[in-house]
């Protein structure tokens, strides 16, 4: 079955009712996308279908037929990946690629409420969510600096 | 996950129009959108069904268009869909209510208004909405279409009217006057499935509708009459007592649900008022 696979086109044999997830870590061998709760209420295995946010643990492998899938492994994240780290936004980790495909979502400069909305489906159980948030800020204070830059020299 | 995928089969038709002629020539098929209910269970091993039909790329069903005063959902609308329509928003706002209380944003980007209705649950976020609306649903299949009135749909605990051959296809929502009120009681705002949840219209007719409380989402018709006869909010409190069943379950207890509702329905009144 044919899709585009972080920004590669793909063509995985796979069985059509297998989670995405699944095929993912196991097929395509991508193990950046962790399963957690396997039921859509912790987030850990989001990653974007056509720019959208879903729990991979709950897409049949089908659905993304002729679709773009975007995994943390793809994902144009490196200044979300650096603030986490610098802002101690990951303690375990299993939580971590999950939050950063979901922050992925929110523009330039969020508020508070905001980020809550667009993590509420994203569970973190050992680092809190005030370190999470910190990073997000960051990370997105440092990409509108960086776009801030590229304007002055162009 | 604790199901194996191997013995199971997903059909995958082009149009409406074939997914209608599976239904009716290869049934038993159970209808499969956004997955998020049907995939949990099969996380679980729960799942009992082993044949699938997948509606997720039948785009027709995504439109959300007005229809003289009528209002018509596509069932393919996710919650997403739900929040970002203007239409939506004019007409039936307690909807976009429920629908930003559903799961995570990820559920949002996937879960769908037929699929809130086809699974039945009692906790279903958008029910008590489309119950308060006095919804129609909008049944096809191969050899006709009917429109099934809310009230009429369940039958009991996740039962329903629907013939094996027919397809959930679109909800319709009947000009609506007053004001429309929403609100999900759980253990936190988002990821949580409701103790109670309760929605309402206020005006001549005012009406109420509750999940959580019983086997099925319901219209409070006793607590509505004692309203409309202008008793007053204490009496009406009494009276839904009357209306609902709630139970003990490992979301909370019939105790406090009996409590919250008519709490619930006092906010809505004071809420609603002038």
């Amino acid at each position: 079955m044919q899709f585009n696979l972080n920004g590669r086109e793909v063509d995985i044999p796979a069985h059509p009712m297998r989670r995405l997830l699944d095929v993912l870590r196991e097929d395509c061998e991508l193990i950046g996308t962790k399963e957690g709760c396997g039921e859509g209420e912790c987030g850990a295995c989001t990653v974007l279908v056509d720019g959208q946010s879903v729990v991979s643990c709950l897409v049949p492998f089908a659905q993304v037929e002729g679709r773009n899938v975007q995994t943390i492994e793809g994902a144009d994240a490196q200044a979300l990946q650096r603030a986490f780290m610098d802002h101690v936004g990951a303690q375990c980790g299993i939580c971590t690629p999950g939050m950063i495909m979901a922050a992925l979502s929110l523009g330039p400069d969020p508020t508070r409420r905001q980020m809550q909305e667009a993590l509420a489906g994203n569970l973190c159980r050992c680092t809190g969510y005030e370190a999470i948030f910190r990073a997000i800020r960051a990370a997105k204070r440092a990409s509108r600096r960086a776009v801030t830059t590229t304007e002055t020299v162009t | 996950m604790r199901t194996a995928v191997s013995p199971l089969e997903l059909r995958r038709p082009r149009s409406v129009r074939e997914a209608l002629t599976m239904l009716r020539d290869d049934g038993p098929l159970v209808p499969l959108a956004g997955a998020t209910d049907l995939y949990v269970a099969l996380n679980f091993g729960t799942l009992a069904a082993t044949r699938f039909l997948d509606l997720w790329s039948l785009e027709p069903l995504r439109r959300i268009e007005t229809r003289g005063d009528i209002l018509s959902l596509g069932a393919l609308v996710t919650y997403t869909g739900l929040t970002r329509s203007r239409l939506v928003k004019q007409r039936l706002p307690m909807l976009i209510e429920a629908a930003r209380q559903v799961g995570g944003v990820q559920i949002q980007n996937r879960g769908t208004i037929g699929g809130n209705i086809a699974n039945g649950s009692p906790a279903g976020d958008t029910l008590p909405v489309l119950a308060a609306a006095e919804a129609l649903i909008v049944a096809r299949s191969a050899s006709g279409e009917r429109r099934i009135p809310f009230t009429e749909f369940y039958t009991g605990y996740r039962t329903n009217v629907l013939r094996p051959d027919e397809l959930i296809v679109a909800v319709e929502i009947p000009p609506l006057e007053g004001k429309q009120w929403f609100r999900k009681v759980g253990t936190r705002a988002a990821q949580a499935i409701s103790k109670v949840v309760m929605a309402g219209v206020r005006s001549a007719t005012t009406r109420v509708a509750l999940g959580s409380v019983g086997p099925v989402v319901l219209r409070a018709r006793v607590a509505e009459r004692s309203l409309r006869a202008g008793q007053g909010i204490g009496a009406a409190v009494m009276a839904l007592d009357s209306d609902i069943t709630p139970i003990d379950d490992l979301r909370s207890t019939a105790e406090y649900r009996r409590v919250v509702a008519g709490n619930l329905l006092r906010q809505f009144w004071f809420e609603t008022g002038n």
